[in-house]
């Protein structure tokens, strides 16, 4: 085996493919944090009062809280004074009317990473509402999406132009007093994206953004709303990369997804921020609270993700299942090679009647990686009916990796049925065996193997995210097996 | 076409095969028969190339070249095929998925065009009406849920649609019931050619009622102490392995 061990290592050990940094002159802010920044902050973004209101109560939160610690990661202590809470590409000064006056520079980086930012998009039928640092840049197909009355936007936009949806939704399903990284994005937030699809309005086609870190050192910290009207249904995907970095880079995020009756949200996202280096050197700091809420009657959130990237994620997009037979789904595939540390799952709260969860999680740990889920299925007392279903399956390359799993059970109800099924299991060298011995190459049985192993996930993504998704998978396990 | 001499090989320190002699031409079948702990499975796991076992002496030429060197992918791309005695699973990787990226990496080698699904597809259905092999079985994950049976079928069913030039059959009769024994049989002698070479590694004489070989070999404690046609195969039937150690003694 020592040949399938050096190649699992040969895979490993591949370069960051999309490490380069964009060299376009920044409007900031100084680093630090107080009142004063988030003043100025506001200012430069030309907000309504009620925002400013808002950061503020979640800064004077935040400096009461303390960070996290129960996580299953180690880093170093972070210096929050240290950061730049602001960071605007100076281009935008003045906004461009299309395309043509955005940077040619940041055209270029998108254009490395294969967005399709222009006749590609219409190619792709996907819209997208692009994020450089802490502004969004590009926005398209508004218009085809403003004549179903779908907002999409830039979350600053909303702010300025759809005030009173911003002002009934955010916080409504992560409250500024939520937890430490959430509290500190309440404050702080840059920019993000904001959608609103009105009563019986289908999507008709996914909506994607594409976040990318760039700034040194500046912490990007997103806010995503994302509201669907009684009977209506969107499929958003985010995807995102970042260029290779030396210094970490804390990323919290907020993402708040609300579902009325008969609404139904896929959120699917393929996280592929720069991990560090062999050593664990460098590479992103992913603190993200992500939670939907099914507040209507037969209501659905979906969550599925592919997680490859970041030195450390932390990270459990979760479903409030308020709804009568409201319907809260996680579909997740979590890689750590290297040195990557990653504690994530899900947490699924039952409260109305007849409420359905299944969470589906896939853990691959290869390298030093260590690999944690951690999940929470709550069964509230009104929740007459609730079922869940929980799979937890850890995959292992290699003898120096870990996988560690953290279910939490609380049922109050005695009509609930929780099935949670857990599975460990170590990439083998009888598998490998057999797929050699009938002629497929090693890299090609690793590979293989890892995607089957994925697949309950995959096939929960849209279509051509999942072939980007099997593409990644593939590029962030090589060299793990030998 | 395959040429073993003086072949010994280790488990960990411990040798398991300590002198193999065997000479396989194309067009005929080899029984290679004996007690469990024999060396008859280590025999089957050298040539395939398994990388448990340590190859500490001998050659063994396949077409000419140097087996030994080779990976055990270039083993069999090179047309060796092993059926195993254990099958195993492939969680999500359907049966389909498999071969085909198992017949397209030995056709890339043969610098034959690679099949795309629906070529794939036409090529399977005739080998399954062949070997009476259900359609669901081919999209189901590899060999997973699988009753013995059907497992065991299923190796012959890619044997069939990767047509190799050696065929090393591991137990394949182990755990089969009579019908199934006489269904991997029927897929087994219709694979019978001029052209291909085959190596039954088998613990009874039953299966050689079904696939009839042209020669026996009866492997004992890591050699083969014998060698016949295929009647010597139904003097160990009566006579069973037990006389073995007078037979080795007698030498």
């Amino acid at each position: 085996m020592a040949t399938a061990a050096n190649q699992i290592e040969a895979l490993a050990n591949q370069e960051y493919k999309y490490g380069f940094v964009t060299e376009i002159e920044t409007d900031s802010l100084p680093a630090g944090l107080n009142e004063d920044i988030i003043a100025r902050l506001s200012a430069k973004k030309k907000e309504p009062e009620f925002m400013l209101e808002w950061r503020l109560k979640a800064y004077r939160q935040w400096v009461t809280m303390t960070e996290p610690s129960w996580a299953n990661v180690n880093y170093p202590p972070i210096d929050y004074q240290n950061i730049v809470y602001y960071s605007a590409p100076r281009s935008l000064k003045n906004r461009p009317k299309s395309l043509d006056e955005v940077d040619p520079e940041l055209v270029r980086t998108y254009e490395k990473l294969g967005i399709p930012l222009r006749e590609q998009e219409l190619l792709a039928g996907v819209a997208v509402d692009a994020v450089f640092d802490s502004v969004s840049v590009a926005t398209t197909f508004k218009e085809k999406l403003a004549q179903l009355g779908i907002i999409f936007c830039s979350f600053s936009e909303a702010v300025q132009h759809h005030p009173d949806l911003v002002k009934k939704y955010l916080g409504s399903v992560v409250p500024y007093t939520d937890n430490f990284f959430a509290t500190l994005n309440s404050a702080v937030f840059s920019d993000g994206s904001f959608c609103y699809v009105p009563k019986g309005v289908r999507c008709p086609m996914e909506l994607s953004t594409y976040f990318r870190i760039n700034a040194q050192n500046t912490g990007q910290f997103e806010r995503t709303l994302i509201i669907a009207d009684e009977g209506a249904s969107v499929s958003y995907l985010e995807g995102c990369t970042a260029p290779m970095r030396d210094s970490n880079q804390l990323h919290a995020a907020v993402v708040e997804l609300v579902a009325l009756d008969d609404a139904r949200i896929k959120y699917s996202t393929v996280q592929n921020w720069y991990p560090g280096d062999k050593e664990g050197k460098g590479g992103i700091y992913n603190f993200v609270t992500k939670r939907g809420k099914c507040l209507g009657r037969n209501s659905r959130i979906s969550w599925t993700q592919l997680e490859t990237g970041s030195a450390i994620t932390w990270k459990y997009p979760s479903c409030l299942l308020i709804g009568e037979n409201s319907v809260g789904e996680f579909y997740s595939v979590a890689v750590t090679n290297n040195y990557q540390q990653a504690d994530t799952g899900t947490k699924m709260i039952h409260i109305g009647k007849n409420t359905r969860s299944t969470i589906v999680s896939k853990g691959i740990s290869a390298g030093h990686g260590q690999n944690s889920y951690r999940g929470m299925v709550k069964i509230q007392k009104s929740a007459d009916g609730a079922r869940n279903y929980s799979q937890c399956d850890s995959l292992l390359i290699g003898d120096q990796c870990g996988a560690h799993t953290f279910p939490y059970l609380e049922v109050n109800n005695s009509t609930a049925q929780v099935e949670h099924e857990a599975t460990t299991s170590k990439i083998g060298e009888d598998q490998i065996f057999y797929c050699r011995q009938r002629g497929i190459s090693n890299e090609d049985a690793v590979s293989m193997i890892v995607n089957g192993f994925c697949k309950e996930v995959f096939r929960e993504l849209p279509m051509e995210f999942a072939v980007e998704a099997q593409k990644l998978l593939n590029v962030s396990l090589e060299g793990s097996v030998g | 076409m395959l040429s073993i001499r003086n072949l010994h090989a280790n488990v960990g320190d411990k040798e398991i095969l300590k002198g193999i002699d065997l000479e396989v031409k194309a067009g005929q079948v080899h029984a290679v028969m004996g007690p469990n702990g024999s060396g008859k499975s280590t025999l089957a796991g050298v040539l395939a190339g398994r990388e448990l076992f340590e190859v500490t002496a001998g050659e063994v030429l396949f077409e000419g070249k140097n087996l030994l060197e080779m990976k055990p992918e270039e083993r069999a791309r090179l047309g060796l095929f092993m059926a195993f005695q254990y099958p195993v699973e492939i969680p999500g990787v359907s049966n389909m998925y498999f071969l085909r990226a198992a017949l397209n990496a030995i056709r890339k080698e043969r610098g034959e065009e690679e099949l795309d699904a629906v070529d794939f597809m036409q090529l399977v259905q005739e080998k399954t009406r062949v070997l009476e092999v259900g359609e669901n079985l081919l999209s189901r994950p590899v060999n997973v849920g699988f009753s013995g049976g059907e497992k065991k079928r299923n190796e012959i069913f890619q044997m069939a649609v990767l047509e190799p030039r050696l065929a090393i059959l591991d137990e394949t009769d182990s755990g089969l019931d009579i019908d199934a024994l006489k269904a991997v049989a029927a897929g087994v002698n219709a694979m019978r050619s001029p052209e291909r070479a085959m190596v039954l590694v088998t613990h009874y004489q039953r299966l050689l009622n079904y696939i009839v070989p042209d020669f026996v070999h009866v492997m004992y404690d890591g050699r083969i102490i014998r060698s016949g046609g295929k009647e010597l195969a139904l003097e160990l039937e009566e006579t069973g392995y037990a006389g073995l150690e007078e037979t080795v003694a007698a030498q």
